[in-house]
């Protein structure tokens, strides 16, 4: 059976570079990271060798076929599949012992496995070696190709190994001989699969799984087991394979203990009992100055360009005699919006940069354990506090980074308390209105938002368990990486990807969010109106002012800035220009023409409603993008819905408080 | 004695996890089972440790730590 197109599954551990192994391959780039549970979805790409068509799929980490998790659920259906023609298992070679046991489940599939060991120069420069003889031998002579996924070397090996032995076929022979009442079993099971299931390629596979009493295989094979006994052979079959596995080890991995990790070394100060969380804060703290403090430099040179632009633009379309009404759309309301926006790159590109270089690193999983007993008081694991701090950069990826916790009820209050971190779309609004109202005290203010967000979620945890008392929460279990220096490669990717997406949102939403509120803010029942009081956008905003003047938010245009702000929370800024004309609000100019409007429109708005008016972004409805993110993950409109409610809620309750208390004092 | 109480820098010997099926399963597919050595890297006062276990770092928290059975290297529970 030859055909020209080969589908080969990526598989391994979590953490193992299955997915740089994968961008490497077909020149994809998904995003890489140094702690495990980085890939929760399969992706797939192309690449060819010597004329042969390689379908590659890349998989959530798993540690075993079983079903426990939905990455094994999702990685597991995923090999099982029959269009899989060849199995790629990664193994990070400097943990061969914990990795070949994956290995030993997906040679049991009975399908062709190419094993690849990535990660050869950890085990060089610890002074390991591994015997490339030996190895494969022990293994039942499957290919075993050393590569590097980060410096790209072996991966033409790696092709010509899969094409081969794809069309070699997988050894029939197996290596791995259990005790002799386990393959009895086994052998009868074999030979009633067959009966029942004659298409069926991995029967011994589906035999040993029965036999472990696998609730997905025995729901899909109804196969009565009773008469060999319905007791579960699980814990021997495991005993068995890591048994042999020691042997292995012990023929084909010399110097195992030779030289101390240096990563040991680092965690003794990094996850102290007691240096671990100041030197956590120190480390965020960094990151959140250098976002603004040296963003801000970078900013002036942002802010000279769109001003030359929006004069040019306004000029130029004039000099060509273009209608008033169209020079008002571009300048006013395209300009106005997106440019505003694009003036944060900046402060976006450094914190992103900094989050690239936490994250592949491989400090993130200490974090995981340094939060551990502050999370345990407010019913989460250690693990719960990853998906909180991607939330700084984007909630959306941050939702998903949940799926990493065990159960459902761990999932679910992850996802309600992660909005409340800041993300990177709410830095302009701080930055903006801080600048405007706070003019000296600007970035301790803004920054006052990102440890309010954190208590919020923090105490709405805290909150749920009193609720929930009793409910035994998820105790942290969760691999530590190697540190290792930040790859560059990888944080460009990591770093090009978000700025992407930052600049495809001010082109896409933020543009047509721009375009409409001009639109409705130039447009009424009459037509195109010169007085915006007389537009739809002010007819809609006033209704909220009744609900909104509680909070100290009591204006139409506020009201509009709102609701356009569940588009992408940065349209609350770019709404500000366009509803208060100033074409870049992110300058001195711009601010002060904003301030003035603002103050013309309503004079008493001060600094406690500005301050407020912040509050309500960071604790309103995330984005929409966050929210379907919310609908996918938890599965539940009644549960993204509830949450909805609550946080307007929360964000009108919150801000009222502080209005009402913080009047009493000014 | 269980893991809660294993002290930093020693070597002990797995004796019995005693946590739910499911988390069972998933410290055996970690490496974690009867008779595993592991070595104890760091901990907390309050439980949640680094342990190294087949050569890889795993960190648990306090309700793991507390239901697993450990042996001190060649000594008795």
């Amino acid at each position: 059976m030859h055909k020209n197109q080969i589908h080969a599954a990526c598989v391994g551990n979590p953490n193992c570079g299955k997915t740089t192994l994968f961008n490497a391959l077909t020149g994809a780039k998904l995003k890489v990271a140094n702690w495990p549970g980085v890939t929760v979805e399969k992706v797939e790409g192309q690449t060819s060798y010597e004329g042969m068509d390689i379908c590659l799929v890349d998989t959530p980490g798993i540690y075993s076929l079983t079903c426990y998790t939905i990455e094994e659920k999702v990685t597991r259906k995923c090999v099982m599949d029959d269009d899989i023609d060849v199995i790629i298992n990664i193994v990070d070679a400097s943990s061969l012992e914990r990795n070949l046991y994956l290995t030993l489940q997906l040679l049991e599939l009975g399908k062709p496995v190419v094993l690849a060991l990535n990660m050869m120069d950890i085990v060089q420069e610890r002074g390991m070696e591994i015997d490339l003889h030996r190895l494969p031998e022990m293994l039942g002579d499957i290919p075993v190709v050393p590569v590097s996924a980060a410096k790209r070397t072996g991966l033409d090996i790696l092709l010509h190994a899969v094409v081969h032995h794809y069309e070699e076929g997988q050894n029939a022979e197996y290596i791995l001989q259990y005790p002799d009442e386990i393959e009895n079993k086994i052998a009868k099971l074999e030979v009633m699969m067959q009966a029942h299931y004659p298409t069926h390629s991995s029967v011994r596979w589906h035999a040993i799984k029965l036999l472990e009493n696998d609730e997905e295989v025995l729901e899909e094979h109804p196969i009565s087991t009773e008469h060999i006994g319905s007791k579960s052979y699980e814990k021997e079959i495991i005993s068995c394979k890591y048994a042999y596995i020691e042997s292995v080890v012990k023929e084909a991995l010399f110097h195992k203990n030779r030289k101390e990790a240096a990563t040991d070394k680092v965690d003794k100060l990094l996850t102290s009992e007691w240096l671990g969380l100041p030197v956590f804060l120190c480390i965020m703290g960094l990151v959140f100055f250098l976002t603004f403090a040296v963003g801000d430099l970078l900013k002036g040179i942002f802010e000279e360009g769109l001003g030359f632009v929006s004069a040019l633009a306004s000029d130029g379309l004039r000099g060509i005699g273009t209608a008033d009404w169209l020079v008002s759309l571009i300048v006013d309301g395209i300009i106005a919006g997106v440019g505003g926006i694009l003036t944060f790159i900046p402060n976006i590109f450094i914190l992103f940069l900094a989050l690239a270089i936490l994250e592949d690193s491989g400090y993130m999983a200490r974090v995981a354990y340094v939060m551990d007993s502050i999370m345990g008081k407010v019913g989460l694991s250690g693990k719960a506090f990853l998906p909180m701090i991607l939330g700084f950069g984007c909630t959306v990826p941050a939702i998903m980074a949940s799926r990493a916790l065990e159960t459902e009820h761990d999932r679910r209050k992850t996802m309600i308390i992660t909005p409340f971190m800041s993300c990177s779309a709410r830095l302009p609004v701080y930055v903006i209105f801080s600048q405007m109202f706070f003019p000296k005290t600007a970035g301790a203010v803004a920054f006052s938002f990102y440890v309010i967000g954190m208590l919020v979620a923090i105490v709405t945890a805290h909150v749920l368990n009193k609720v929930e008392k009793g409910h035994e929460n998820d105790s942290l279990l969760i691999e530590l990486p190697e540190y290792k220096r930040p790859n560059a490669r990888t944080v460009r990717i990591y770093v090009w990807n978000k700025l992407k997406d930052y600049l495809t949102k001010a082109g896409t939403t933020i543009f047509i969010a721009s375009i409409l509120i001009w639109f409705i803010l130039n447009f009424g029942v009459t037509g195109m109106v010169d007085n915006p009081a007389d537009s739809f956008g002010a007819v809609i905003g006033r209704i909220l002012v009744p609900l909104l003047a509680p909070a100290g938010l009591g204006m139409w245009q506020i009201g509009v800035a709102l609701i356009a702000g569940i588009s992408a929370k940065e349209v609350v800024v770019s709404s500000f220009s366009v509803l208060f004309g100033a074409a870049n609000a992110n300058s001195a100019a711009g601010m002060e023409t904003i301030v003035a409007n603002v103050q013309a429109a309503n004079p008493s708005f001060g600094p406690l409603n500005a301050y407020c008016l912040m509050l309500f972004c960071l604790l309103y409805v995330p984005c929409v993008a966050a929210v379907a993110a919310i609908r996918k993950e938890s599965g539940s409109a009644k549960f993204t819905f509830g949450l909805m409610a609550f946080q307007i809620l929360l964000a009108w309750v919150v801000a009222t408080l502080v209005f009402q208390i913080g009047s009493l004092f000014i | 004695m269980t893991l809660y109480e294993a002290e930093k820098n020693r070597e002990y010997t797995i004796a019995g996890l005693f946590v739910e099926e499911a988390v069972t399963r998933r410290l055996q597919a970690l490496g974690l089972n009867d008779g595993t050595r592991i070595k104890v890297l760091n901990r907390k006062k309050k439980g949640a440790l680094i342990i190294k276990v087949r050569g890889t770092r795993l960190a648990l928290g306090r309700h793991l730590s507390a239901n697993i059975e450990i042996k001190e290297e060649g000594g008795h529970a």
